[in-house]
């Protein structure tokens, strides 16, 4: 079935406000080319459970491309248009099964050599939608936090290395209260700007008390669904037939209540929008359900991404040990052990990518950043006024800190 | 289907925003191929110029024939992929060298440095490595246990100079890897391809019995730890460590012991390999640095260390082994790079989905008698090169194979 043949009925099966909005704009998909439609579809099926950020940005590209002449849509769209499909894309339940679509257009692309052909198609319809439909300025700048190095002791090695030259290095960090301070400064933020899903707070360990304003995610509250998860994947890949192009589309469907989340312990309301978020950090994300790391990596990524929050602090925490072979083989069955250096360095790296991701999002160069070694004297701050490449040996705490970079 | 990495999702729901955020370091213009090749093949080479003090290698080029009297007469090829995907930054970028210090230190003094090798191919490790080995891109699954459908590198070498068996091996991280030897070449394939090792596999049927706890540990493919073809039997296995390479189960599983990694236990094989078979072609494929996909940063550096490590190793081996020393030529080149921090559709170092310019270059080692020592070349070599150069080297003609020998290494 090609765009032209849709029709309203076909989208019956769409929660109610994402059949809502693509019947609106039926019209306009139609005149869009199968190699683009899927990947729209694979947005707005989750209309319903999207955060208000997304929403915003679906609705303005809808309109936007509603608005186009038949030329200026040939034009925005010939690079799809160049692209070839298969019989068998073409006859694939696209509308009903959008993500499983674009997951094996992405192995076409591959395996006939059209994927930088698609990269460009996709980069050159990015820049035009961002001349005609420019993204929102957050309402005040930006702010990111990462907490790194929970229960290292002692650590003699460089930190901060790749952050280094954007923003001022503190070697004098006074560390009292510091975890306090920082989850206080972003509460007042929230407190001022009281937008839902606009601050946000997640651990890669348990959480601490923090404001209930706080968009808050942590690995250990989904250690549950996390222990269902890996049951789930390893009783499936046994079932014959079963490969990993199966399995993801199999975990693609996973929704909360597969993951025995429908019952939370702790009394929160129920958030749909949150919880349907949470699913896809552990199915969507790799390694988010063995390595604490890369699961708080990983939440901020897909937060900044889809979130786009004005405030968000992540404080990573000691991930589980990489057991090496000869252990294995010995079959020393011992409690889970942490790698606390490795752990340090992964959260390095992973504050680094939360700079980078929160430095994609409009306002960037009104945005600020801090990293601390948490229970330290170190920490990185990145703001507009902030001198770069700089370092300060100055007592100060993080309160003080925050306020010179924001 | 194609199990290649996915890429179209990631680079649509990052449509909004590619692009933003350029990061400093990269080219002003990154929308040419050819001009960011371009640019981190200088910066390789100009690392490379202060660290080691490499001359480049066009100043120093020279006929073949002048290099004629030096070449041994009964010529070895070890092939090394650098395990798993590996980045400039953690590599060969002045930040990365720390990881690589025998390379750096002991290889690069010593061998021809091509610093821009690309790889036009599907992304995946054992698709990609088939590619290497056929000298075409090949196209089939990654994630299925099939065979390569060009003809290998093992094929026209024991077809065209007539070589038994055994002078073809290959050791392969993990069961995905078992068809890497043999085509399914109608003029080529059965019986005429490399024996295939799979080192993991062997301990996995010399421990049977141990209970589960370490056996999905002993899967390396990390793009999905939870997945991995399955073999049937075990006994084929048991006898080539018995009957061919001379180990005992028990001396297999307690020197295994004392190993920490899958790639260490594939250098071991290796070095039994070399001194029980001594085969003339010999191909292995490293495999712990793909551990990047588990998201967790200081294991893929750890990675990274060890296989510059287990190099080094490797090459101590051949120094030391009779049939390979001084007759050896040794090559060691990652199989592609890992996705850039600047691709707004990837994750970094984690996964290498997006095909952006960085994931598909990389650089390629080659050391041993008759080759140009702490040489540098600037000039884009194709990933597919590697099986004709390989036949002018060796004096067989791959003649389905995609690409062009490289002049520089003949």
């Amino acid at each position: 079935m090609l765009p032209r043949d849709l029709k309203p009925g076909q989208f019956a099966g769409y929660p109610p406000e994402a059949r809502k909005i693509v019947t609106n704009y039926l019209a306009t998909l139609q005149q869009l080319p199968l190699s683009f439609v899927p990947s729209l579809l694979r947005e707005l099926i989750d209309y319903d459970f999207k955060f208000p950020a997304e929403r915003t940005a679906r609705e303005k590209e809808l309109a936007k491309l509603s608005s186009l002449s038949g030329e200026e849509l040939k034009a925005w769209f010939d690079g799809f248009v160049q692209i070839r499909l298969s019989p068998q894309l073409e006859e694939f339940d696209w509308v009903r099964a959008p993500a499983q679509f674009v997951e094996r257009l992405s192995a076409h692309l591959w395996s006939t050599h059209q994927l930088d052909a698609f990269r460009k198609a996709s980069n050159d319809y990015a820049d035009r939608l961002r001349v005609a439909v420019p993204p929102e300025r957050p309402p005040i700048p930006r702010l990111g936090i990462a907490v790194i190095g929970q229960g290292v002791a002692l650590y003699d090695q460089p930190l901060f290395r790749r952050l280094r030259a954007h923003g001022a290095y503190f070697s004098g960090i006074k560390p009292e209260n510091g975890l306090r301070q920082l989850l206080g400064a972003v509460a007042a933020r929230a407190k001022a700007h009281p937008d839902p899903y606009a601050h946000w707070y997640i651990d890669g360990g348990g959480e601490v008390d923090h404001a209930a304003s706080l968009t808050c995610v942590s690995y250990k509250s989904l250690e549950p669904a996390r222990l269902v998860l890996l049951h789930k994947m390893e009783s499936e890949i046994n079932r014959p037939g079963m490969g990993p192009e199966a399995l993801r589309s199999l975990l693609a469907q996973l929704r909360p209540a597969d993951l025995g989340m429908d019952s939370k312990p702790n009394n929160k309301p129920k958030d749909e929008v949150l919880e349907r978020f949470e699913v896809s950090l552990l199915t969507e994300g790799s390694g988010t359900q063995i390595f604490s790391t890369s699961f708080a990596q990983w939440a901020a990524r897909e937060a900044l991404r889809r979130a786009q929050p004005l405030t968000l602090l992540v404080r990573f925490a000691p991930r589980q040990r990489q057991k090496p072979m000869n252990e294995l083989l010995s079959a020393v069955s011992a409690s889970p052990e942490f790698d606390f250096v490795g752990s340090l360095v992964d959260a390095d790296m992973g504050a680094y990518y939360n700079w980078v991701n929160q430095q994609r999002l409009p306002g960037a160069e009104q945005s600020s950043f801090l990293v601390w070694f948490e229970g330290h004297n170190q920490a990185l701050a990145i703001g507009p006024s902030t001198p770069r490449g700089t370092e300060s040996t100055s007592a100060a705490d993080l309160e003080q800190v925050l306020s010179w970079t924001v | 289907m194609i199990g290649a990495p996915i890429s179209a999702p990631a680079i649509m729901s990052a449509l909004s925003q590619n692009r933003r955020g350029k990061l400093s370091g990269t080219p002003k213009n990154t929308s040419s191929l050819r001009k960011v090749s371009q640019f981190v093949a200088r910066t390789r080479r100009d690392f490379l110029r202060d660290a080691a003090g490499v001359a480049l290698g066009s100043t120093l080029f020279r006929p073949s024939w002048t290099r004629a009297a030096t070449l041994p007469s009964r010529r070895k090829v070890v092939i090394v992929t650098f395990g798993g995907g590996a980045r400039d930054q953690e590599t060969f970028a002045l930040e990365g060298q720390e990881n690589i210090p025998h390379l750096m230190r002991e290889f690069i003094p010593k061998a021809t440095f091509f610093t821009q090798v690309v790889n036009r191919g599907i992304l995946g490790h054992y698709v990609a490595t088939a590619s290497l080995a056929t000298g075409v891109y090949e196209t089939f699954n990654n994630f299925a246990a099939v065979a390569p459908q060009s003809p290998t590198v093992f094929e026209y070498f024991r077809k065209d100079l007539k070589r038994p068996s055994s002078d073809a091996w290959v050791v392969a991280p993990s069961n995905g890897f078992n068809r890497i030897g043999e085509s399914s070449h109608r003029s080529y394939g059965a019986g005429l391809g490399a024996r295939v090792i799979l080192p993991k596999r062997l301990l996995t049927a010399a421990t049977s019995g141990r209970g589960n706890d370490y056996q999905h540990l002993l899967r390396d493919n990390y793009e999905t730890p939870y997945f991995a073809p399955e073999l049937a039997g075990s006994e084929f296995e048991l006898q080539q460590l018995e009957m061919i390479l001379k180990l005992s189960v028990d001396d297999f599983k307690n020197h295994a012991q004392t190993l920490s990694s899958p790639d260490e236990l594939s250098l071991y094989i290796t070095r039994q390999l070399m001194r029980q078979v001594a085969p003339s072609l010999l191909w292995i494929t490293m495999h712990d640095i793909d551990i990047a996909h588990a998201g967790a940063f200081s294991l893929y550096i750890d990675g990274i260390r060890r296989t510059d490590r287990l190099c080094s190793d490797l090459w101590k081996a051949i120094q030391s082994e009779p049939e390979y020393a001084g007759k050896t030529t040794l090559f060691i080149l990652p199989d592609f790079g890992r996705d850039s921090d600047e691709d707004a559709g990837g994750n970094g170092f984690q996964h290498h989905r997006t095909g952006d310019v960085l994931s598909r270059t990389t650089w390629m080692l080659v050391a041993g008698p008759g080759i140009r020592e702490g040489v540098v070349f600037d000039r884009a070599v194709d990933s597919t090169d590697l099986v004709p150069t390989l036949g002018s080297m060796l004096g067989f003609v791959p003649s389905l194979a995609q690409g062009k020998p490289i002049n520089e290494l003949l």
